[in-house]
């Protein structure tokens, strides 16, 4: 191996000797407060050597792994995202001493899942980076108390069926052309090969389950609930955002755009999560299932993006997702954050009358809220109105109206239940007793403005984007 | 640079006057008058600066999206700066007449004030479609707020219902900007959002329908015309008196200002086409409007009726497609934004001194309240189009206009005014006539409430005497709408 393959497997490299450090530090010492600043120092680490990667542009690292400047990037939104969890999971976790330290190694590992899984060119390595990340997560989602013990095991269970999904459709297509580089299936991807086109719907369904895209969805909205608020902010975004643009990359690297079928078919899957999760986030009552619902939403905006931009064939179909996905990642993640600051590991903050009077009470931190709500609703001023901007704009220059015309009608029921949680906190009530940190309030008033700086300029965003080689 | 202040001094002002309220009481409302004076000496200003030959009076063009030819274009023309003056008097009408209503959170309630007076004139002078619809769609945000935070009782219903009606709107208007841009960009190869740019470009007739019912749809909301109208009653019933004032005032007339800048020149063949249906619409509306209006007992909720049946006038005028049609538009724009606006004030002191705005617990008021009642009298004549004030001048040019075009809706369209004269009336007779079903009005108008009545006074009776200035002012722009029309045909 060359010292250029070792320079492009530095992130990889850093990321799973910091779990290790992580783990060994942990049993010399339960002590919170190490393993945190040695996890936030292995993060930030890898985001430092990932800066150095990119500069030195697509690297295949054997077969397996093909580092690029498209999997840096992804990479670098995984961490950084990651970092916020860290936070995140140290305001929440921090009460009882001696028994949360394992947390931060699992965070770790799912982190590394992920980076695997975005850099991967081979079935191989799709399997083994989708794993660590999912077996990280179910430790991670039963880790307080029994209803958070059923999310985790509702996960596990319909993970397992999903892992199955993929490895059949990998068999089928293994079984069919013999090989499991991406690359090398590409001239297959538009063939009338009925065991291909089966096994490639399998992986879909395999991949549309972590995304909990409609018909896979059902796991969603209780394992959001039942999982600790932090660890909902990682499935919510790390996890979703690992797994997309490991979706994007393996779409455009076997060629699976061309595929009519498979296209019409995720044309129906991102119609119907919207619609879905637009109607059952409107008769919720917890925010973390609003939340959830939304984001079941949130991911069929992203597909019927995705879906415009495979039909367009040209460099909109990198640019919509990346926007989009950004916008989502940036969103979702402020907005959790702000429930995760509220609850600790003994009280969920999760009905919405609690928020009431957040206004009064916390002006600061529901201004926040506000922020991120209205660009989870895509009204102007913010990113997610960018983010639906590119959708509606590919699907229209693809002209798909029917899907442009769902936007509209979901787009207004999402309004509802938006601002239905933005009145509570205007209302006058009892105050929350939860408040957030220094740190904290840093990192979410950062996300708050970029929220906004890229929702009133984009083009220092799009033209990052634009830069990423095109397929 | 003129124009960008124009809309950044309220935003700035709304920026302070939020903490203000704990400096002192009063700060958030010197706030406001002071950004709104500001912005009112920026249009003597450039008023001073105009020149006669371009109906530009003046322009800016900033680069903002390069990636999709998107710029912050913003362009003042005679027709923009009549509808931004009455947006700035309306803006102190408001301020006004939240005086002693506004108790809790003043400084909230004036930031959001401004902040809606600031989309709205982005709204007017916005002259790249991406800005336009930007402005058009965060100017619901303070007035959701605004409604929904020291409105009426049924406050949360209203103003969801308004965000959702405009906000759906909104967003076909956006897959009709993107359809247009898109077609422009594959016969042209160039990404532009601009107006002047797309203005010159010809489309397939479908194509052409398709994206001016976008438009239309998005327009007929905000208006708004009949089938789309049942925001409008919640509304502007439930919202605060300095709200309602905004919304009849104001707000109402950017869905005009929308069809009369962008979805008839954009599309002037389309238009045509669909000229018989818009105004049967707007003949419509006037008349539906106006029998409903007088079935209501709640005042403001009657006062919004009439709001619908006037701007059946604007509809109408609109579709007519001949230079008097338009000037009747434009005076009844600024004519309705201040009679309405000035019911709207006098139900909300109403409500303020009884807590009530039910009409079948009223009565008799003359006797306490001469005052309240005269000026009621006064802008209830204006409403039903008295020769003298300037509803008058707007519906009778209008009639004249669209007598050239249609004759049968012309016709229905002039019912109105027998109808407007029952409603009008019935008010005055049912709140200041007749037995006084219990105590009367507990004090009548105060010098605050009389000084801002004497301005919308003479304001309507200054349209109604000597309207040719404001005809002068929008009558170049006017006539190059219409040229952009005719362009077309040939």
């Amino acid at each position: 191996m060359s010292t250029d393959a070792l320079l492009a497997l530095m992130p990889l490299i850093i990321m799973a000797a910091s779990a290790i450090v992580v783990m060994l530090a942990i049993a010399i010492r339960r002590d919170f407060k190490i393993a945190f600043h040695l996890t936030l120092a292995g993060l930030l680490l890898t985001l430092a050597t990932l800066s150095l990667a990119f500069r030195h542009g697509a690297m295949p690292v054997t077969d397996l792994l093909l580092i690029d400047t498209y999997s840096i990037l992804a990479c670098a939104l995984i961490v950084a995202s990651a970092s916020v969890v860290a936070l995140l999971c140290r305001d929440y976790f921090q009460r009882v001493e001696h028994q949360n330290e394992e947390i931060f190694v699992l965070l770790l590992t799912a982190v590394l899942g992920g980076m695997i899984l975005v850099s991967s060119s081979h079935f191989a390595l799709l399997f083994l980076g989708l794993e660590i990340l999912s077996v990280s997560l179910f430790p991670m989602m039963a880790h307080r108390t029994s209803t958070s013990l059923e999310a985790g095991i509702k996960y596990l269970m319909l993970s397992g069926v999903s892992s199955a999904f993929l490895l059949f459709g990998m068999a089928l297509i293994y079984g069919e052309f013999g090989v499991l580089s991406f690359r090398l299936l590409a001239p297959w991807a538009v063939s009338h090969n009925l065991f291909a086109l089966t096994g490639f719907i399998l992986i879909l369904a395999a991949l549309s389950f972590k995304l909990s895209l409609t018909p896979f969805h059902l796991w969603t909205a209780d394992v959001y609930q039942g999982a600790p608020a932090p660890i909902s902010t990682l499935v919510a975004t790390v996890s979703k955002a690992a797994v997309f643009a490991f979706l994007l990359r393996f779409w455009v690297f076997t060629q699976a755009y061309r595929s009519e079928i498979l296209v019409e078919i995720l044309a129906l899957i991102g119609a119907a999560s919207v619609l879905v999760g637009n109607l059952l986030a409107l008769r919720q009552t917890r925010l973390k299932r609003i939340l959830a619902y939304s984001s079941i939403a949130h991911m069929g905006y992203l597909i019927i993006g995705f879906v415009a931009g495979s039909i367009l064939q040209t460099g909109f179909l990198l640019e919509t997702t990346w926007i989009y996905l950004a916008a989502y990642v940036l969103t979702n993640l402020g907005a959790f954050a702000v429930v995760s600051a509220l609850s600790s590991d003994e009280r969920e903050c999760d009905d919405p009358q609690t928020y009431s009077a957040l206004f009064r009470n916390h002006p600061w931190l529901a201004g926040i809220f506000m922020i991120h709500l209205f660009s989870l609703a895509g009204i102007p001023l913010t990113i997610g109105f960018i983010g639906k901007f590119y959708v509606f704009a590919a699907s229209i220059d693809a002209g798909l109206w029917w899907l442009a015309g769902i936007l509209v009608i979901s787009s207004g029921m999402g309004i509802y239940y938006y601002l239905r949680v933005l009145r509570l906190m205007l209302l006058p009530g009892v105050a929350v007793t939860g408040t957030a940190t220094p740190a904290m309030r840093w990192i979410l008033s950062s996300l708050a403005l970029l929220i906004l700086g890229f929702g009133l300029f984009p083009q220092p965003l799009i033209q990052v984007i634009q830069s990423l080689p095109k397929p | 640079m003129i124009l960008f202040w124009l809309i950044a001094v309220p935003l700035l002002g709304g920026i302070l006057a939020w903490p203000a309220q704990h400096w002192r009481s009063h700060a958030p409302r010197w706030i406001a008058l002071t950004a709104l004076a500001i912005d009112a000496g920026l249009m003597v200003l450039l008023l001073c600066g105009a020149s006669a030959d371009d109906s530009w009076l003046q322009q800016l063009n900033w680069e903002w999206i390069p990636r999709f030819g998107i710029d912050f274009h913003l362009g003042l023309d005679g027709l923009s700066f009549l509808l931004i003056g009455l947006t700035v008097l309306l803006g102190f009408m408001a301020v006004g007449c939240s005086w002693l209503e506004i108790s809790e959170q003043k400084g909230l309630f004036h930031c959001n004030l401004l902040w809606t007076l600031a989309g709205v004139i982005g709204v007017f002078l916005a002259l790249d479609l991406f800005l336009f619809f930007f402005f058009w769609e965060a100017m619901l945000i303070p007035m959701y707020f605004l409604i929904s935070l020291w409105g009426h009782e049924n406050r949360d219903y209203a103003a969801m219902k308004f965000f959702i009606f405009t906000q759906v709107g909104g967003l076909l208007m956006l897959i009709a900007i993107l359809a247009l841009v898109f077609l422009h960009y594959r016969s042209s190869g160039e990404f532009t959002f601009d107006y002047f740019r797309l203005l010159d470009n010809r489309l397939e007739p479908a194509a052409e329908r398709w994206i001016l019912l976008g438009f239309f749809i998005a327009f007929a909301i905000k208006l708004p015309a009949l089938p789309f109208h049942t925001w409008l009653p919640d509304a502007h019933t439930q919202a605060p008196t300095g709200g309602s004032v905004l919304l009849a005032g104001v707000l109402l007339k950017t869905g005009a200002y929308g069809l009369l800048r962008f979805a008839i020149p954009l599309f002037p063949e389309a238009a045509h086409d669909f000229a018989p249906i818009a105004m049967s619409l707007g003949a419509v509306s006037i008349l539906y409007a106006a029998i409903l209006a007088f079935a209501q007992t709640d005042l403001k909720r009657l006062v919004a009726y009439t709001s619908i049946s006037h701007m059946g006038f604007v509809l109408v005028g609109l579709f007519a497609f001949n230079a008097q049609a338009l000037q009747g538009v434009v005076m009844t724009l600024l004519a309705h934004g201040i009679s309405a606006a000035a019911l709207f004030m006098i139900a909300g002191s109403l409500q303020e001194r009884l807590h009530t705005r039910e009409m079948k617990t009223m009565g008799g008021f003359w006797k306490t309240a001469p005052r309240i009642g005269s000026v009621t009298l006064f802008f209830s004549v204006a409403a039903l189009g008295m020769p003298g004030l300037g509803n008058f001048i707007g519906e009778f040019l209008v009639l004249l206009g669209s007598f050239r075009s249609s004759i049968i809706i012309t016709a229905v369209s002039a019912a109105g005014l027998i109808v407007a004269p029952i409603y009008a009336l019935h008010v005055v007779q049912r709140v200041f006539h007749g037995p006084p079903p219990g105590k009367g009005v507990p004090c009548d108008f105060g010098w605050r409430e009389m000084a801002l009545m004497i301005v919308m006074m003479a304001a309507s009776l200054g349209i109604g005497l000597y309207p040719q200035p404001l005809l002068n002012a929008c009558d170049l722009p006017l006539k190059k709408l219409i040229a952009q029309g005719e362009r077309h045909e040939h």
